[in-house]
């Protein structure tokens, strides 16, 4: 280790940067950043953690069930099926009423200080049940005058709600287009209904498309942001993406989030029960690579439920059931304005310090001649404060870094069973997790068992523990030194692409880990 | 024909309810919704189609009901009588 080295993680590793909590883990993904952004919209995401990757370790949101009809049918979606264990998009344990949503938010807010947005994402679309909807907005307003509202549509009704949704002040507002081109539009939605009609084929994906795009440049002609959330559909629409990704970026959209098509057979969707697979985890990274160059792409979406409560990455849903908000007094509820600021400046103090970090961050690894070696990819097991600090057997989820001589960027999460818990056997789970990381050369860890780091050894991912409870961007930084050096030496044998790394979607369920120190 | 829902089918998203021109579809206790066949036109004199099976995510889920079965004629008649001319 040099002398910068030692310096930098002296720095990363002293009393200062422990109390500034999950120090880098936010310097990743679709965080431009206030240095490249209008200081007007940094205002608006800065706190919303589906639109700023670095708001998403500090901030949580919750979505309230209260629209239950839509006015589409999706290949991805069944409406009829309602998991409880299920985390995604679509699915939803309770209906709110308007009323019931409100005393949510207020009890929710009380008990999570971070939480700063409510969204309304269905079950089924928020403008397919309008007077729902702005009715819940209107009675949140009231009661908790600091929360940021937000909205997710397919955009079928858009055009019309546009001067309504600035009315009541909601300035994110999520529209999901999955094609540009009608051709493209009837084999992903088989019909739509529309002006009292229902349109089928290309007829429906045509009149679709146009609403799509009307409602976006309204929006953004309104200075409302605009996310635009697209379903990768391998062999449907994954190629014409980058279409899509032109079209919306010149309406002025702010940030493009690819997802991977989410289809078992047991969710009883068309694509499900036709056998129509997702993407792998690297056909997914390319196609966001090949759009970076043109927006901001979001990497950290974790799909999750339309009653969703908590970090993106957990759902804490399971703790506020109807019978329990039902059954709070509105009088015992504290709402702690007070709190809630304090949260929000200190987390400003730990963001102000990891600026700091990135800048210092800038350059290392640079030396040896390492600029020219390709990137490789890092899965790392952590619980948060930027550590590596999860033991192999205890990780439900990676983080997985594209790691070059001057940058360890974060890419994604990739959710797998807990392997030391795993109901299938221990042996099933480890096959699992190897899969999921198949495209990474090593897997950061503060500690792993003997049996594991064989298996995953032969799987072509190292299992590395030097790096314990050590920052985890600088850790990087110096592995990709040693990897490469590995590499030129001939003692590591470098990875061939397999292509064919497996995504599990979905947040987890019940309490996460709050990987925040600044909490209390 | 009055037209009906088939509870087993019914998931209770509402998305009926407000299409309803005649207001003929109310809320079970169960949290599903029914169709009153007195009140029911089959969306004759207002729309080219029964709009809640229009609007139904659900395949045959609002369905004609055999057990009510009326004539185009009748059914123009009723609305006339629901709505007026």
């Amino acid at each position: 280790m040099d002398a910068k080295d030692q310096n930098f993680l002296k720095v990363i590793q002293g009393p200062e940067a422990e109390a500034s909590g999950c120090s880098e883990k936010s310097t990743c993904g679709s965080s431009a950043g206030p240095a490249d952004m209008d200081p007007e919209v940094w205002n608006k995401v800065k706190n919303h953690p589906c639109y700023s990757e670095e708001a998403h370790h500090f901030y949580a949101r919750m979505h309230v069930a209260v629209a239950p009809a839509c006015n589409i049918q999706c290949n991805y979606c069944n409406r009829k099926y309602d998991c409880s264990n299920e985390s995604r998009p679509g699915v939803v344990s309770e209906r709110l009423s308007p009323e019931l949503a409100a005393k949510k938010v207020l009890a929710v807010a009380s008990e999570i200080h971070q939480m700063t947005v409510v969204g309304i994402a269905g079950a089924g679309d928020s403008l397919a049940n309008p007077d729902k909807t702005f009715k819940t907005f209107e009675l949140i307003s009231k009661v908790a005058p600091d929360i940021k509202l937000c909205l997710s549509t397919n955009g079928l009704a858009l055009p019309e709600m546009v001067d309504r949704i600035a009315d009541y002040n909601v300035d994110h507002v999520t529209v999901t287009i999955n094609m540009v081109d009608p051709e493209v539009g009837e084999r992903i939605y088989p019909w739509i209904y529309y002006n009292k009609k229902r349109w089928k084929g290309r007829d429906a994906a045509k009149i679709l498309s146009e609403r799509q795009l009307l409602g976006l440049e309204r929006l953004t002609a309104r200075k409302i942001l605009v996310k635009v959330n697209s379903v990768m559909i391998p062999g449907v629409n994954d190629l014409h993406l980058k279409a899509v990704n032109r079209e919306v970026k010149k309406r002025g959209a702010f940030l493009h989030n690819i997802m991977p098509l989410i289809s078992e057979p047991e969710h009883g969707t068309y694509y499900g029960l036709t056998g129509q697979r997702g993407p792998t985890a690297e056909e997914l990274k390319h196609l966001q690579d090949s759009c970076e160059g043109e927006m901001n792409m979001m990497r950290h979406c974790r799909q999750c439920r339309a009653d969703a409560v908590g970090l993106l990455g957990e759902d804490r849903s399971a703790e506020f059931t109807n019978e329990k908000i039902e059954a709070i007094e509105i009088t015992d509820v504290a709402y702690d304005m007070t709190a809630r600021e304090a949260y929000r400046d200190k987390v400003e103090e730990t963001r102000e310090k990891e600026r700091k970090i990135k800048e210092m961050l800038a350059g290392l690894g640079m030396e040896n001649g390492l600029s020219q070696a390709p990137p490789i990819l890092v899965a790392v097991a952590t619980q948060g404060e930027g550590m590596v600090n999860q033991h192999f057997g205890h990780a439900r989820e990676f983080q997985v870094y594209e790691v070059t001589a001057a940058e360890a960027k974060f890419i994604g999460h990739r959710r797998v069973d807990l392997y030391c818990e795993g109901g299938y056997g221990e042996d099933d789970s480890l096959t699992r997790i190897t899969q999921a990381l198949s495209d990474c050369v090593a897997v950061m860890v503060a500690k792993v068992g003997g049996c594991p780091k064989k298996t995953l050894e032969e799987a072509g991912i190292a299992a590395v523990d030097a790096y314990a409870f050590q920052s985890i961007k600088p850790s990087l930084l110096k592995y990709f030194g040693e990897y490469t050096e590995g590499v030129r030496s001939g003692r590591i044998t470098p990875k061939a692409a397999g292509g064919q790394t497996k995504i599990r979607s979905g947040a987890l369920t019940g309490t996460g880990q709050i990987p925040l120190s600044v909490i209390g | 024909m009055a037209y009906t829902i088939v509870l087993d089918n019914c998931t209770g998203c509402s998305a009926c309810e407000p299409e309803c021109p005649n207001a003929a579809i109310s809320g079970t206790d169960d949290g599903l919704f029914q169709i009153d066949p007195d009140l029911c036109t089959e969306c004759v004199g207002f729309f080219d189609e029964a709009q809640c099976t229009a609007v139904c995510p659900i395949d045959d889920t609002c369905i004609p009901d055999r057990a009510c079965v009326e004539d185009r004629e009748t059914l123009m008649a009723k609305k006339v009588k629901l709505h007026g001319g």
